[in-house]
């Protein structure tokens, strides 16, 4: 069997599209590497939903902490805390035993116990949390003169939070941000891996490589194809977050040595 | 050919006090969460049928013998790597994993599966949605055979998932679910047992023929004086020799 | 543990929790606490270390060191952790091992890879293949901090070297000015200055790294996690004096509640450097601080 045809039958195996039944024999690379980034399909979807849907939720929880008003700063204060303040690898097996319960109380409720949408809920849930704590101690750094040129020039309410505070809490959070970015698309393989069950051997990328690490019972092929995946993905946020700072940025001096710097393009 | 001969003992005598040097404590690895095969008791120690079959199989054998608990999952990567010597784990002897580990002769008969679900449920084992633990053979088997196959890390979730609903049934060895059945109410066997391994031995490293050598010659030895149907007998594993 | 426990069946309500909580198995998940509090105290100042030496090093002038500094950043940021730990210790522990063998075994002849096998001579062997269990359980327990730190390392020299970089432009020419050598600017100025800018960042990996310790058990370390999953799951009366049905649900709450109480407690900590290092510094925080003085 050709890699093209493996490809073919497998390369969408993970959303249940191709041959039903997983490799038995051979387990050749082309195999380990198709089913594996077949898998990054899951990975990226729990990663980019749960990302994009959070930010905007990460920000409001950031200004109501930063807010004076204890109707707003409390709960947002409770939720960043108990999201924080506890294991994903919990709050995963929480979410799955109180949608199993929810389940009997209304057919409602039936698809949250697919990782699709409970574990996305609770990806959702968590790095809003994170993000919202980065956010805020971004708030809190913002130099005094920045606000202060802003009242200078007459900025206040809304202007100001558009135009002055928001953007300069997100470029100093950004550094931070990224590192949450990187984190959540990591924490998607906790997804299949302690928290949801896989359904008809459809699973993330990690759900994969632990197959073929339990079949060949050689660990050092899938995970590092695994890393390799997870490297690529991690430089194209990077690239792409990177973009963005340097925007964020574009107004600062020019460290005199990041001209010269020689990077890699594949760092770009 | 008597040099060849002496040779040979005298290499088989080298290698022996080799190992007497690398296996002077022999490292039992096992899972400790799959009754009554292997699993920690009250006191936080390993026990099980496992256990008194491993503690007798080192006496017979003459070697210290020291357990270890390790997750499913990495079983065997941490056997070849060296971190224990054995897998005394209820491992089913199969073609696929022969190609990695060696096998002592088996310890139990071909256990076999069984399906349990809710009780007086009607459950349609060929295409309804079939509970397994992630890498046993059960779950190849469901796989194969064209049910829906939902898998779970530990045997535990796999019996939860049935009463939960998640799954209409569970496919495990019998000799794991039957003090489940006995005990409670709400689950009973359904369908026709399934054959699927070839019998559960020790797990060695290839390498390792002089202690694969040593246990087979321990558990043959437990066979003929009838200490291991004894045992069988005692943790109830199913049919004995 | 207690007279009364010798026939639990015979007892009830919190006599038998009493007996039932100080079982031997049960005295395990109390001393993984232990375990995972001395992981954390051990890893967070290594992974430090391996954060201040990774990120000098990527900002260093000398391009080889900056790549390899940026490399180590890259590479371990990229990776999930749960992959690192999922092969990373077999593969540290062999590494070792190898080494080892090199030196103690020169005139080995076989050869070290025999199929899939992993065999080195038995004095190379790490621990020693006699050694008591504890020195076992140590030297895993000596991975996992490696293991861990070398992962929480890169993500610390990516949070400092953006902090090092965040220090205003003109306090390190300012420096320079006043004849400061790089050396002198690196460690006066710069790194005095960095670590407000880093806190926010470092006290976010300081709780992804405590909630990171559920995964301790697949580095062969029996942790609180592995523990509740074995102690929760349902248990048949054949195997122990104590049969219930699935109680996973109050073992996992009870995990929930320590790590909570853990995060408040660190947060406290981290919230009393925050002032201390705002104290002065002319941002939002500072001049928050200098108006309610």
């Amino acid at each position: 069997m050709s890699c093209w045809e493996t490809i073919a039958d497998y390369g969408l195996r993970s959303i249940g599209i191709g041959e039903r039944l997983l490799p038995r024999e051979d387990f050749t690379l082309c195999q380990q590497v198709t089913l594996i980034g077949s898998g990054m399909i899951w990975n990226i979807y729990f990663g980019f939903m749960a990302l994009f849907s959070g930010f905007f939720l990460a920000t409001t929880v950031a200004m109501g902490k930063a807010a004076q008003n204890p109707w707003l700063r409390k709960p947002s204060e409770w939720f960043i805390f108990v999201f924080r303040g506890s294991p994903l690898f919990i709050q995963f097996f929480f979410a799955y035993f109180l949608f199993l319960s929810l389940k009997s109380v209304s057919g409602f409720f039936d698809v949250f116990t697919s990782a699709w949408l409970g574990a996305l809920v609770v990806l959702f849930l968590n790095t809003a949390a994170y993000s919202g704590e980065i956010f805020y101690g971004a708030l809190l750094s913002i130099p005094k003169g920045d606000m202060e040129a802003a009242d200078a020039y007459g900025f206040s309410g809304w202007a100001r939070f558009r135009k002055i505070t928001w953007p300069t809490m997100l470029r100093l959070a950004w550094p931070a941000y990224t590192n949450e970015a990187i984190f959540l698309f990591h924490a998607t393989t906790l997804v299949y891996f302690s928290g949801f069950p896989a359904w008809k051997q459809k699973g993330d990328a990690l759900y994969y490589a632990n197959y073929f690490a339990d079949k060949t019972f050689n660990p050092f092929v899938p995970y590092p194809i695994l890393a390799g995946y997870f490297i690529l993905l991690t430089l194209i946020i990077i690239g792409g977050f990177g973009l963005i700072n340097r925007r964020l940025n574009r107004h600062l001096p020019q460290n005199t040595r990041s001209k010269i710097r020689l990077r890699p393009t594949l760092m770009r | 050919m008597k040099n060849l001969l002496i040779g040979t003992a005298a290499l088989a005598m080298m290698a022996g006090a080799a190992l007497a040097e690398s296996h002077s404590v022999v490292r039992m690895g096992t899972e400790g969460a799959y009754p009554p095969y292997n699993f920690i008791n009250d006191a936080g120690e390993v026990d099980g049928f496992e256990r008194e079959l491993g503690d007798e199989l080192c006496a017979r054998a003459e070697l210290t013998c020291e357990w270890v608990t390790n997750e499913w999952d990495s079983i065997i990567p941490n056997l070849v790597s060296g971190n224990y010597d054995t897998i005394i784990a209820g491992m089913s002897i199969t073609d696929e994993r022969k190609e990695q580990i060696d096998f002592t002769q088996n310890y139990t008969q071909p256990d076999p599966s069984a399906y349990v679900a809710l009780a007086g449920a009607e459950v349609d084992l060929a295409g309804g949605v079939i509970a397994a633990q992630t890498g046993t053979i059960q779950a190849s088997y469901v796989a194969e055979h064209g049910a829906t196959l939902v898998e779970f890390s530990s045997p535990d979730e796999t019996v939860a998932a049935v009463r939960n609903g998640e799954a209409d049934a569970v496919l495990a060895d019998k000799a794991y679910l039957d003090p489940i059945v006995a005990e409670s109410s709400d689950v009973a066997f359904t369908g026709e047992d399934v054959l699927i391994g070839g019998g559960i031995g020790l797990g060695i490293r290839k390498s390792d023929t002089e202690l694969k050598a040593k246990f087979d010659a321990a558990i043959q030895s437990m066979k003929d004086d009838g200490s291991l149907n004894a045992l069988i007998e005692k943790w109830e594993i199913g049919e004995t020799f | 543990m207690f007279s009364y426990c010798t026939d639990p069946a015979t007892l009830d309500g919190l006599t038998w929790l009493s007996c039932y909580l100080t079982t031997g198995k049960h005295l395990s998940i109390y001393w993984s606490v232990g375990t995972v509090l001395l992981l954390l105290a051990i890893t967070a100042p290594v992974a430090l270390m391996f954060g201040f030496g990774g990120a000098a090093a990527a900002r260093s002038r000398f391009a080889p060191l900056s790549w390899l500094g940026k490399a180590y950043i890259a590479v371990v940021r990229g990776v999930p952790d749960i992959a690192f730990f999922l092969f990373f210790v077999i593969a540290l522990d062999q590494g070792f091992e190898w080494l080892r063998h090199q030196v103690k075994c020169p005139d080995w002849d076989q050869p070290i890879r025999q199929g899939n096998d992993f065999v080195v001579c038995a004095e190379a062997k790490l621990p020693l293949g006699n050694a008591a269990q504890w020195v076992h359980e140590t030297y895993g327990f000596m991975l996992a901090v490696l293991t861990f730190s070398i992962v929480f390392g890169a993500f610390a020299a990516n949070v400092l070297f953006g902090a090092m970089r965040a220090v205003p432009r003109a306090q390190l020419e300012t420096a320079e000015a006043y004849g400061m050598t790089p050396r002198q600017t690196f460690w006066r100025i710069l790194v005095p200055q960095m670590w407000v800018f880093a806190l926010p960042g470092l006290s976010n990996l300081w709780m992804v790294l405590i909630k990171a310790t559920p995964l301790l058990f697949l580095l062969g370390v029996e942790d609180i996690v592995y523990w509740a999953r074995e102690l929760g799951g349902a248990k048949t009366a054949r195997f122990t004096d104590y049969p219930h049905p699935d109680w996973r649900m109050w073992y996992f709450f009870a995990l929930l509640v320590f790590y909570l109480a853990f995060t408040r407690v660190s947060e406290i900590v981290l919230d009393r450097i925050m002032k201390r290092l705002t104290h002065g510094q002319a941002t939002t925080g500072g001049e928050a601080q200098r108006k309610a003085a």
